[in-house]
């Protein structure tokens, strides 16, 4: 059965997203008729002179009343090689928080440019984002290159730039596709007005593109999420840890190392409704049994004997800052890290990123879609890695526990910021 | 200069290889294990329609040995089909699993709701008031609901955890932003979190998921005869609940259920299919959306869904 790809879009107003979004939907069967004949119906009521596919992805109201994009909406589409989630990102509100968001999730980002407009600051924005949150693929689409007369040279020339700022942003896959949203060149078939261009179609691309290597197989993490214990006739002694494996492989028989309290058992066995499984990976719902009764609770990291992450109450991150309210230091906030929650204390803002010049400087305190290192302190240990080396046991959130809100997302380490600040 | 960590890759990588549905479902199984840890009273809205019935089948997998950690709540508009009235029970009997049943009738009753009058009157607007007294009522804190960004629009910017005022309602406009597989269940007393652990699935997932688990569904959403008449460009079935008008004709056809809602507005759609197997070429063919197809409710403006949302609707 066909594997899943995620995506993540992000492009400037009027680069042609939604027409792009459009054209992949409506090729790939993934548009209906009374959709269409929906957006039809509003487009005449709008004046449009055509079929205006943006109204296709405005969901709500406000955006259909203001012709904006709002918040992140989820796409889906599926062609017999794969199925595609897709979550398409505003490119100018909030464009720090939902693109930060999307590509939580992503495997590969789309990064739109207009090809008569070139790299501009979003594009060099979305770049960065994109390799911040460790997205390992990134297509720039040069669209409307039906403007530019299908000029080979144009589409080097941007080529090569973006090449040149990803490389400093360590992407590890970059392609480029010219490509015409409105009429359809190289979207779904290969265009043969553009002769020069030997690449395949976008959605060829998506569909063959490798991911499955971009998992950490070689750190066996095993987050606990829940007890379960049916305390049953039928299964009277049951234990079981239940729990999604962050990265590695787990394997019945392994030693294994319960963190934070650093205790060593064996894995007794793995079970899932389905049966026993003989190995769990990423990203596996599983239930582990371990040989000796330890004690384990929730927010308890499994890990294989030997592959320890950092076990520590001190914390330094990359920050994404989502909230009106500034982030200072000594402000006090909970931590969300894998299954464990808890309190956090603001240590120190270090420094602070500009997303679009990529310069670096001291900062007192954090602002709405500002990026910084920060050093945090938790009531708890947590245990980490570094968010370049496992998406999962590096990511976490920071919630305003008087609000409830999620004001924060953090990447463990600050690698990416002093690489920028060495450049 | 630093040194940028890079992950050793393993050369067998391809071998620890998952299906999209089984990448479906172990994302679910995750959201309604959180649920589990970190709520006080969760609930399981359970209809018997098909995205219930494969988020039932997901908490039994996420729970296994054990039982359901939470109850099952009906929002029983008293419109049913009895076929799925019929599967309900027998479904909560076999996983031994507890059912609160919240009745629009019971509201009606009391007085909490008027019923809507005339032909076209149908009980799924009043629906949303039942759930919300329901979920005060139980003291409920997270509830599940089986709804998928691809059913509409609205529901496309909806997030896995939503949450509602404590007047249930939803700002579309205010919502936490929601990262990598870290949910956030903050509220307070009073609030609650609406959950939807199929939020990525879509109706196609649904159907292969269903032929793959062998999961039993009600006998509507297979083709059978049933005498229907035509109206607003759906088919809906003759039944106590709704008044025929005049020059509508019923007939007798070949139809089956695409969703399983209030009977006086959920439309049948014709079709042939009386397999699961069947089932799946024909929506894999549909170039209709299945609301589009069979709820009156969602017809009334392309704002429809949204603003029931709003109110607190499922
Ligand atoms: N000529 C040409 N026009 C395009 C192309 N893609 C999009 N457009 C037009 O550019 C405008 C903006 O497109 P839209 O998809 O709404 O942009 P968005 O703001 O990025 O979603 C519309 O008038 C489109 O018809 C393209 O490849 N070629």
């Amino acid at each position: 059965m066909a594997e899943l790809l995620r995506i993540a879009t992000a492009g400037s107003v009027d680069d042609g997203k939604s027409t792009l979004i459009g054209r992949l939907l409506w090729d790939a069967k993934s548009i209906f008729e009374d959709q269409w004949e929906a957006i039809e119906r509003s487009s005449v009521q709008r004046g449009d002179d055509y079929t205006n596919l943006a109204l296709l992805t405005d969901g709500l109201r406000a955006e259909r009343e203001q012709g904006i994009t709002i918040d992140v909406a989820y796409r889906y589409f599926a062609t017999p090689r794969r199925t595609f989630i897709l979550a398409d990102t505003p490119g100018h509100l909030q464009y720090t928080r939902n693109m930060v968001t999307g590509a939580s999730t992503a495997d590969v980002a789309i990064v739109l440019v207009d090809a008569r407009h070139g790299i501009v600051e979003q594009s060099r924005r979305h770049a960065f984002l994109a390799s911040l949150l460790r997205v390992q693929h990134i297509v720039l689409a040069v669209n409307k290159i039906d403007l530019v007369q299908f000029s080979e040279d144009v589409f080097r020339r941007l080529e090569l730039e973006f090449r040149a700022l990803t490389a400093r942003l360590d992407v590890p896959d970059v392609t480029a596709i010219p490509v015409s949203a409105l009429h359809g060149d190289n979207v779904v078939t290969r265009s043969d007005r553009t002769p020069w261009y030997g690449g395949p179609a976008l959605l060829e691309h998506l569909e063959t593109l490798d991911v499955v290597a971009d998992r950490n197989l070689d750190d066996a993490r095993f987050p606990v999420q829940y007890v379960i214990r049916p305390m049953s006739a039928a299964h009277p002694d049951y234990r079981g840890y239940a729990g999604q494996v962050a990265s590695g492989v787990l394997r019945p028989g392994d030693d294994v190392e319960v963190l934070p309290s650093g205790r060593r058992t064996t894995i007794a066995g793995i079970d899932t409704f389905d049966g026993p499984v003989d190995a769990a990976y990423p990203p596996m719902s599983v239930t582990i049994r371990l040989a000796d009764d330890v004690d384990v609770s929730r927010g308890d990291l499994v890990v294989a004997a030997g592959s320890r992450p950092t076990v520590s109450q001190d914390l330094v991150a990359t920050v994404c800052w989502m909230s009106d309210e500034p982030l200072r230091p000594g402000t006090r906030l909970a931590v969300k890290h894998t299954t464990r929650t808890a309190k956090a204390v603001v240590k120190e803002i270090g420094e602070r990123l500009d997303v679009t010049t990529f310069e670096t400087g001291a900062a007192a305190e954090l602002h709405l879609n500002e990026i910084a290192q920060v050093t945090l302190r938790t009531a708890l240990p947590l245990c980490y890695d570094d968010y370049r080396r496992n998406r999962a046991t590096g990511a976490f959130i920071l919630i305003d526990e008087a609000t409830g809100a999620t004001v924060a997302a953090g990447m463990v380490g600050s690698s990416i910021v002093r690489a920028l600040a060495g450049a | 200069m630093t040194t940028v960590l890079e992950p050793a890759r393993a050369t067998d990588a391809a071998a620890y290889h998952l299906s999209h549905l089984h990448l479906l479902e172990s994302e679910a199984i995750h959201i309604m294990r959180e649920v589990a840890a970190e709520f006080e009273r969760p609930a399981l809205l359970f209809s018997g329609g098909k995205d219930s019935i494969v988020m039932l089948r997901i908490a039994q997998k996420a729970f296994w040995p054990a039982r359901i950690p939470f109850p099952l709540m009906h929002v029983d508009t008293g419109h049913n089909f009895p076929e799925v009235i019929d599967y309900r029970d027998r479904r909560v009997a076999e996983l031994q699993a507890r059912l609160v049943v919240a009745s629009v009738q019971e509201s009606i009753d009391t007085g909490r709701v008027r019923e809507q009058t005339g032909p076209r009157a149908s009980r799924n607007q009043l629906q949303t008031i039942t759930l919300l007294d329901g979920i005060e009522a139980n003291r409920f804190d997270a509830v599940f609901g089986g709804a998928r960004r691809d059913e509409e629009k609205a529901r496309a910017k909806e997030r896995v955890f939503s949450f509602r005022d404590e007047f249930g309602q939803w700002d579309p406009k205010n919502q936490r932003p929601e990262l990598w597989n870290l949910y956030n269940g903050k509220h307070r007393q009073g609030e609650h979190i609406r959950v939807f652990p199929l939020s990525n699935w879509t109706e196609l997932d649904i159907w292969q998921y269903i032929a793959r688990e062998r999961v039993e569904i009600p006998s509507i959403y297979y083709a059978h005869r049933r005498e229907v008449f035509a109206r607003d460009g759906m088919l809906l079935a003759v039944s106590p609940y709704v008044t025929v008008l005049d020059g509508e004709e019923p007939f007798e056809a070949t139809v089956r259920y695409r969703t399983v809602g209030d009977a006086s507005c959920t439309g049948a759609v014709v079709s042939d299919a009386a397999t699961v197997e069947d089932v799946i070429a024909e929506v894999a063919a549909t170039r209709i959306t299945e609301r589009g197809a069979t709820r009156a409710d969602d017809k009334v403006s392309e704002a429809a869904m949204e603003d029931r949302k709003r109110e607190g609707y499922f």
